[in-house]
């Protein structure tokens, strides 16, 4: 077969924003080698019966040619040895020349667990991959053959790295939000269905999903249109009520820095950066946030920036498009004050 | 109970990040060092861990590959809770290839569990702070034969096993592993200690095994060519005010780009 297949990752029938972005960068590396996009989906009977169809349409918008259900019981919800295992017999059966996946928790674990069960390297966090120049060079393992010019980000974004590939089979992930997820010009191409069983033993089924809590409804910090941010410059837990506000008032979420976090005023899960969540809203309000390296890396994928602080040279207002120099006490609850002033009386 | 957590040493790096004229590695000359705040998290979770047992007989080791300035890192751990050292001895071990690391970190814990007995849970970082490769734990992990969960930000010891939280953007996910077993841990899962008097002494008293296992160890598939930093995103920077009078421009702006 010779294609380049992605792995789309999925919660319970829904695909990942990094899945999309996958397919996107795997259709023009698919194009660059001059051979077929296909997806590789993992599930169980009910999860395709009702999700299939939508899943199926999704990967056609964005150019697969095959789309590749794996079906077993044990795949009716995630696990990483259950995933590994089927993505491996996947491998093993059809000779993809490549494999893709998002770099999201599911996509660059599964196929992390792929790489350790057949040993071949894995490229992670993929911002440019180059293959060898055809096909009929394609790398042939280290003896042999071109190998793939990649640049992956290192330290989460804040440094590349240009890096040569040689390997029989490339298995890369997409950094997420590296790309724009562009569904095909010409709209979706005929994608045919192609079924397959892996044979899972019951020693993947330890690591299937046991439970889940759901703690937080309707928009989340990486979906959210608006992210309310506040660092050190907030200077308490208490500190963050006027930037609740705001974020409510604008119907999106409040992020907050590390400095944050580690003070105990917020939980990690609102931690925007390398080692928390990366976000890519419409518009990030950072207020009171320095801009260290490590934070801008998880707000650059945001499409404007708004940085209010006192310090005119601080990182994260010399890097923004808008800014206000001032302090963030008095400007975000004017800010809220003048939203709910205008909607009081539409004009 | 016996917890292995392996951390590696990387620069401590500012606001920016300076690479070598050669490109191969970053410019350290100003810089300390320091571990992946994922893995801080990770020794302080064992000690959390082993804390709460009765009995002696519990202990956490601490294991790192790089060279021999990586005991810096080790003598740190000792300061926060960790009882047992071990340094995989690896000139330019920092910047070894994930496939490499996996395969001589697998070889030294072969060698801490035949010399002292069975680890319970080994416990790595989600990613190193610096490589960010996002799989050598889950490498060695299958090279042992045994259950990994990557993304824990919660971790119950229970009878036969670990219960383990996996946060998503709207909760968290639960996975059951039996002992013995790895996972992977993120920074959010515990508060990490900060040194005491009492366990600056200790780390000055640590006894650091050095094990010699990276003779044979061939280098993965991946290499690397050069290490830059991304093009700056040029931006000139629209100032909206200097005080909370310009709140009325701030509201057109969020007006103009929809979001009002
Ligand atoms: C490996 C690694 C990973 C990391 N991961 C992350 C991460 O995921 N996320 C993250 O955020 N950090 C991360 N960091 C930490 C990062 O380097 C910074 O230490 C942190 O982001 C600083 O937070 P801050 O901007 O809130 O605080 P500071 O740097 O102290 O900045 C405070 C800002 O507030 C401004 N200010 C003060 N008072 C006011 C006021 N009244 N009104 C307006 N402005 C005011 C100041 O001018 C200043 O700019 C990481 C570090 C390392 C080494
Ligand atoms: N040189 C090393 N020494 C010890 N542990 C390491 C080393 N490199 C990676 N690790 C562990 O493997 C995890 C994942 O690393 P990586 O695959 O590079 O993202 C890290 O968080 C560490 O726990």
């Amino acid at each position: 077969m010779s294609a380049v297949a992605v792995l789309i990752d999925h919660d319970r029938g829904v695909p990942s924003g990094g899945a999309l972005e996958a397919l996107t960068a795997a259709r023009s590396l698919a194009s660059d080698l001059n051979t077929d996009l296909v997806a590789v989906i993992l599930g169980d009977g009910d999860l395709f019966d009702a999700h299939g169809a939508d899943l199926v349409a999704a990967c056609a918008d964005y150019g697969a040619a095959v789309v590749h259900c794996g079906r077993h019981s044990f795949l009716a919800d995630y696990g990483p040895d259950a995933w590994g295992t089927a993505l491996a017999m996947f491998v093993e059966a059809a000779g993809p020349v490549a494999v893709v996946a998002a770099g999201t928790d599911r996509g660059a674990e599964a196929i992390a667990q792929l790489a350790a069960r057949t040993d071949l390297p894995l490229v992670a966090n993929c911002v440019n991959v180059s293959p060898a120049s055809s096909l009929a060079d394609a790398p042939s393992g280290p003896a042999g053959g071109d190998a793939w010019h990649i640049t992956r980000i290192q330290w989460g974004g804040s440094l590349l790295e240009d890096v040569t590939l040689t390997s029989t089979l490339p298995l890369l992930t997409i950094a997420q939000h590296s790309i724009e997820a562009e569904p095909c010009e010409g709209g979706p191409v005929p994608a045919a269905v192609a079924d397959f069983e892996p044979d899972l033993g019951p020693e993947v089924q330890q690591t299937l999903v046991r439970d889940r809590v759901t703690l937080a409804e309707g928009v989340t910090l990486s979906t959210a249109p608006v992210v309310v941010s506040g660092g050190r410059g907030v200077g308490s837990a208490d500190g963050f009520a006027p930037l609740e506000e705001l974020a409510d008032l604008l119907g999106g979420r409040v992020g907050c820095s590390r400095a944050v976090t580690n003070n105990g005023w917020r939980s990690h899960a609102d931690q925007v950066g390398q080692t928390g969540t990366r976000i890519a809203p419409e518009i990030y309000i950072a207020c009171g946030i320095s801009g260290a390296i490590q934070h801008w890396v998880g707000a650059m994928g945001s499409k404007n920036i708004l940085a209010i602080n006192i310090d005119p040279e601080a990182n994260m207002v010399t890097k923004a498009g808008y800014a206000v120099i001032a302090d963030l006490h008095e400007v975000v609850p004017a800010i809220c004050d003048e939203i709910r002033r205008r909607r009081d009386r539409p004009s | 109970m016996r917890i292995l957590v392996c951390v590696k040493r990387v620069p401590a790096v500012g606001s920016r990040i300076n690479v070598t004229d050669d490109g191969q590695q970053v410019d350290t000359a100003h810089l300390g060092f320091t571990t992946s705040p994922h893995e801080e998290c990770a020794v302080e979770e064992a000690a959390q861990i082993v804390e709460q047992l009765d009995g002696d007989e519990h202990a956490v080791v601490v294991l790192t590959l790089g060279p021999e300035a990586s005991t810096e890192q080790l003598r740190y751990a000792a300061s926060v809770g960790g009882n047992e050292f071990a340094l995989v001895m690896a000139e330019g071990g920092l910047d070894w290839d994930p496939q490499r690391t996996a395969v001589a970190i697998t070889s030294a814990v072969r060698e801490l569990e035949a010399a002292g007995g069975q680890f319970d849970l080994i416990l790595f970082g989600n990613e190193s702070a610096d490589g960010g490769n996002f799989q050598v734990g889950i490498r060695v992990a299958h090279a042992l034969g045994r259950p990994i969960v990557n993304g824990i930000k919660g971790i119950d010891p229970h009878e036969r096993g670990f219960t383990a939280r996996r946060e998503t953007d709207a909760g968290y996910e639960v996975y059951e592993l039996e002992a013995p077993c790895a996972l992977g841990v993120k920074e959010g899962i515990n508060l990490p200690r900060y040194p005491t008097m009492k366990g600056r002494l200790a780390s000055r008293k640590a006894q650091i095994q050095v094990l010699d296992c990276t003779a044979d160890v061939d280098a993965g598939g991946q290499s690397r060519v050069r290490l830059h930093r991304p093009p700056e995103r040029a931006s000139t920077t629209v100032q909206l005010g200097d005080s909370a009078a310009a709140a009325p421009a701030v509201v057109d702006l969020l007006d103009e780009l929809g979001v009002l």
